[in-house]
């Protein structure tokens, strides 16, 4: 992937295909560390230990369309690429954490990119789940959440596009903001 | 900077110059973008956010957007599936932003699709791309 943005998309997928109804997204960047660590949480169905266990494997995937997962691979591989580290914690019935971290200013990193698209797909694919956004860095932090959407606008519909794009730039506007001109 | 506050604001403008359906109709054309692993990685989030922008823009309001999972033929992403009532449905393959366009306008408002983006033309047409 291109972005950091697009693996968090693509396991935020895995949440709200495991039935999460909340997901909690968090980005921390800490210069003095030299660190970004990412987690995606969830409440989805979460995975056995031996789905767990196979799971660094390329090929366990629960899917019936092709036969090979890739996504968690390849978080995994760009995690461990720029020394970073990566876990999955997860328990049947209960949910699922993935938490990657990556070395800030390591060569291979990719840039984070386009969050508020990756939030704005995430809600529009997933309009009934919950979706929270944590982003920090060097401890300032803005914090975003579909609860307090739905509780601004009413009874609404997630999936209308002009609500979408104004969502993506919105969060995109207050990360800037936190970032002051300093591109994670 | 951006609020909810205004984001509701413009919600309620909107509703009082169209009358905003809130229910899916027979007559609805859908738009379905495959957004697994694979689909991601070749560029889809951007496609859909550009199908987003164009409906927006004309403002069309009897489309409807979804996302769909692995759609199996991931060397042909990002792929675009389109439904238009009493029709056979549309397969667009190696969809990217600029491509769009000419997609909503040609075959979501004309009404004729875009044959040289679709699966059938792609395949028919192989030249090693796959
Ligand atoms: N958050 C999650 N909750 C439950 N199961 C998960 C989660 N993430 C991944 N899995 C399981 O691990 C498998 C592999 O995931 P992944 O590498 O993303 O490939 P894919 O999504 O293409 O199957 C999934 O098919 C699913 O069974
Ligand atoms: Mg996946």
């Amino acid at each position: 992937m291109t972005e950091l943005s697009l693996n968090i998309l693509d396991i935020a997928n895995n949440s709200t295909r495991a039935g999460a109804k909340n997901v909690i997204i968090r980005v921390a960047a800490d210069r003095a560390k030299d660190l970004i660590e990412i987690s995606v949480t969830d409440d989805g169905r979460g995975m056995d230990a031996e789905l767990l266990r196979r799971m660094g494997d390329p090929f366990a995937t629960t899917r019936t369309t092709r036969k090979v997962g890739m996504g968690v691979p390849l978080f995994k591989a760009a995690s461990i690429s720029t020394g970073g580290d990566f876990s999955i914690v997860s328990s049947p019935g209960k949910g699922t954490a993935v938490t990657a971290s990556f070395g800030l200013s390591h060569i291979d990193r990719v840039p984070l990119g386009d969050v508020g698209s990756t939030l704005a797909t995430l809600i529009g694919g997933a309009p009934k789940t919950d979706f929270k956004f944590v982003y920090s860095l060097d401890g300032k932090t803005y914090a975003f959440d579909t609860k307090e959407v739905k509780s601004v606008l009413g009874e609404t519909d997630l999936t209308d596009v002009t609500t979408l794009s104004y969502l993506k730039d919105m969060i995109n506007e207050n990360i800037d903001n936190i970032n002051g001109g300093y591109i994670i | 900077m951006k609020t909810l506050q205004e984001l509701q604001e413009i919600r309620d403008r909107m509703k009082s110059r169209v009358a905003n359906r809130e229910t899916a109709d027979e007559s609805d054309v859908r738009i379905v973008v495959g957004m697994a692993t694979c689909g991601i990685a070749a560029g889809a989030r951007p496609v859909l956010a550009a199908i987003g922008d164009e409906i927006e823009s004309r403002k069309l309001t009897n489309v409807k957007v979804s996302q769909t999972g692995c759609i199996g033929i991931c060397a042909y992403e990002p792929i675009v599936e389109v439904y238009v009532p009493n029709r056979e449905k549309v397969t667009y393959v190696h969809m990217t932003p600029e491509k769009v366009g000419a997609v909503i306008a040609r075959h979501i408002v004309n009404g004729s699709p875009v044959t040289e983006y679709t699966y059938s033309y792609a395949v028919a047409n192989r030249g090693g791309n796959a």
